[in-house]
């Protein structure tokens, strides 16, 4: 009744296959858009956009990244922090040694060394599978962990053993470092992360998406419809590394400014798999709300008693917090095993058929 | 009267109709003589084959052929070793010994994705479609070895990618005309009833237009009114479009309809291999079914 596509009509198979085939949608989209390109940099506070928004489009992307691997390749991974560490470390390096070269480009070429470092990780796929897998994706997490902390050379010998982000400017305005504003760091990041989602959508939905899928579902008669495994697991294992890649190149440089290798350990290849489970596998649009889940959703049960105007401690209100959080996960998990874009999904479908209980198709 | 070169010209099959194929027309009918077909060119041929698990043997000294154009039955009791062979066919199992020859050449080891780009098509006896995947993409993904455009296309999925996309996708819509499955289309097919789920992986490994299509028993357990569809599919698939057809089946009734010859297997070994009215007489083939009296 509220959502549904009648008296659109598609004439041609491209308006079909289109990204967003319903009116509707486009126009929820286009507001979302302008809500992010316009709204938020005009009005939002500083705290707003440093602390809330720019570490949400972070975690988005490792969600992306995580997602393409787990949700649409099937192959688990928890190893998303060194990932993310690896194209931290190696835009660190390569901005170190070529000073001039604008700090954009080198975000998006650190990607490839997270890639080709998740190739490596990515080769006992084609042997073992599921929970197996995940084991030697750890096995990533803490060999890396370990070459963060141990290779000085990572760090260029830095006695605090930590990267430091150096100012970089774009069209004369420091985008990095520690005088660059926060609306500014957050323009680059969303316009980074609407490209790389829509980059994404667009391999997921073609030829090489779906063989991702194909593996995913059943992968004996993937190999039978002319799908090589070899080919089509590492290509996920590189692409959704390079997502890893840029996020945590992204994550240091225009979010927490300075980082040790602590930053990318196991709890953060968890917290980002917990969004991709929360928000859904095998969703784009599941990222952003599990992203959302896990980090906004905290820091708004934490402003509560502040509007309110109540006086308690700030250990408690952490911790019930964290309590209220927990809830959730479990009662968003029992309600819809697939996630939150799930949720949505059917609730597109309730309201498509309103006020009827169900639809004819 | 259509020898079986002929047919394989058929738009449908054969690496003959390259260029036809944006402009075929999978309803297009092409009368095809149902009581007396012969067949002159040897698709497959299977050589002394045999195949072992460990002690186990599954396949001893198997040989016989596949005509291009033909429907050819295998059947036997449970356990004759029957789907052994198809794996064999699709390169799943290396035969220890034997050989093994397609289209006229003999065929060194290969790996599935290897059969499938010769031209060897294969549906399940358990369904094993992609679940999360809408019929549409399901037998889109029928189509992958046929699309080629490279990764940076696919980024930005306009132009030559989209293009590419879109006329695979026409082709797609035919096989589901033909199947009549349009209106389950956008469907996941993990929510389809089984018969409809036998059907779209019949549809998916018809775009592959394969030269081979292996059927592993397309209809265990459906209706009589649903094998009677699925029999009218093959059927078509098989006359108009030339498909060569090597099933396995326990319906009888199907087999000794549709099929232009028949093997028969037991425990492993080859036991009768010809027309199925000479099959149904066969005096060994009675007793591996009904088992002999001692």
């Amino acid at each position: 009744m509220f959502y549904r596509e009648a008296g659109q009509f598609k004439t041609s198979y491209a308006a079909d296959q289109a990204l967003l085939p319903i009116r509707q949608d486009r126009i929820g989209l286009g507001l979302i858009l302008l809500v992010a390109f316009v709204a938020v940099p005009l009005l939002a506070s500083d705290f707003f956009i440093g602390s809330i928004m720019i570490p949400f489009l972070v975690f988005t992307l490792a969600a992306v990244g995580l997602n393409i691997l787990t949700g649409y390749a099937g192959q688990l991974s928890l190893g998303t922090g060194a990932f993310m560490g690896v194209g931290a470390y190696a835009c660190y390096k390569l901005t170190t040694y070529f000073p001039d070269i604008n700090i954009l480009f080198m975000v998006l070429l650190s990607g490839i060394f997270s890639a080709a470092v998740g190739v490596v990780f990515g080769l006992p796929s084609l042997r073992i599978k599921g929970l197996y897998l995940a084991i030697t994706t750890l096995a990533a997490q803490f060999f890396l962990e370990w070459c963060f902390i141990r290779i000085g050379w990572l760090y260029n010998y830095n006695d605090s053993g930590a990267i430091e982000v150096p100012q970089r400017k774009l069209f004369d305005i420091a985008i990095t470092g520690a005088s660059a504003s926060p609306t500014v760091r957050y323009l680059v990041i969303v316009s980074l992360v609407a490209l790389m989602t829509l980059v994404a959508a667009n391999v997921l939905r073609g030829r090489i998406g779906r063989s991702w899928m194909m593996i995913r579902d059943m992968d004996i008669a993937a190999e039978l419809m002319g799908v090589r495994p070899l080919y089509a697991k590492l290509s996920a294992f590189a692409f959704s590394s390079y997502y890893c890649g840029v996020a945590g190149a992204l994550m240091v440089f225009f979010w927490i400014g300075s980082a040790e290798a602590e930053a990318f350990d196991i709890n953060h290849s968890l917290l980002v798999l917990f969004m991709v489970i929360i928000g859904g596998m095998g969703s784009l649009l599941g990222c952003f709300m599990g992203a959302a889940f896990i980090w906004i959703l905290p820091i708004a049960i934490r402003a509560v008693p502040q509007m309110l105007g109540l006086d308690v401690i700030a250990a408690t209100t952490e911790h019930v917090s964290n309590i209220i959080i927990g809830v959730l996960i479990i009662f968003f998990l029992i309600v819809e095993p697939h996630g939150l874009a799930r949720l949505w999904q059917i609730g597109k479908e309730k309201l498509r058929t309103w006020p009827f209980p169900y639809s004819s198709n | 009267m259509p020898t079986g070169k002929q047919v394989s010209v058929d738009q449908y099959s054969g690496s003959t109709a390259d260029q036809d194929r944006s402009s075929m027309d999978l309803t297009a009918s092409k009368p095809v003589s149902e009581t007396s077909r012969q067949y002159t060119t040897e698709l497959l041929s299977i050589e002394n084959v045999s195949l072992s698990f460990g002690g186990v043997q599954a396949v001893t000294d198997i040989s016989f052929n596949i005509m291009e154009g033909e429907v050819r039955a295998i059947i036997g009791p449970n356990g004759a070793g029957k789907t052994s062979l198809l794996n064999i066919i699709n390169g799943f199992y290396h035969p220890q010994e034997g050989v093994i020859n397609f289209r006229g050449k003999q065929r060194r080891r290969m790996k599935p994705y290897q059969a499938a780009a010769s031209g060897i098509a294969r549906t399940f006896q358990n369904v094993a479609l992609f679940k999360g995947m809408s019929t549409l993409d399901n037998i889109m993904s029928g189509r992958s070895l046929k699309m080629h455009r490279g990764f940076l296309w696919q980024v930005i999925h306009l132009g030559p990618a989209r293009n590419e996309e879109i006329q695979h996708r026409r082709r797609v819509e035919e096989i589901i005309d033909f199947l009549e499955i349009a209106h389950i289309r956008k469907q996941p097919v993990g929510r389809l009833p089984y018969g409809l789920q036998k059907r779209v992986e019949l549809g998916r490994a018809m775009a592959m237009e394969p030269e081979l299509l292996l059927l592993d028993e397309p209809m265990a357990g459906m209706n009589l009114e649903e094998k009677e569809d699925m029999s009218r599919f093959i059927i078509d698939l098989n006359s108009e479009f030339g498909t060569t057809i090597a099933l396995i089946e326990h319906d009888m009734g199907v087999v000794m309809d549709l099929a232009d010859r028949v093997v028969v297997l037991d425990y492993g070994k080859k036991i009768a291999d010809g027309t199925p009215t000479e099959v149904q007489a066969s005096q060994e083939v009675i007793d591996a079914y009904l088992g002999v009296a001692h």
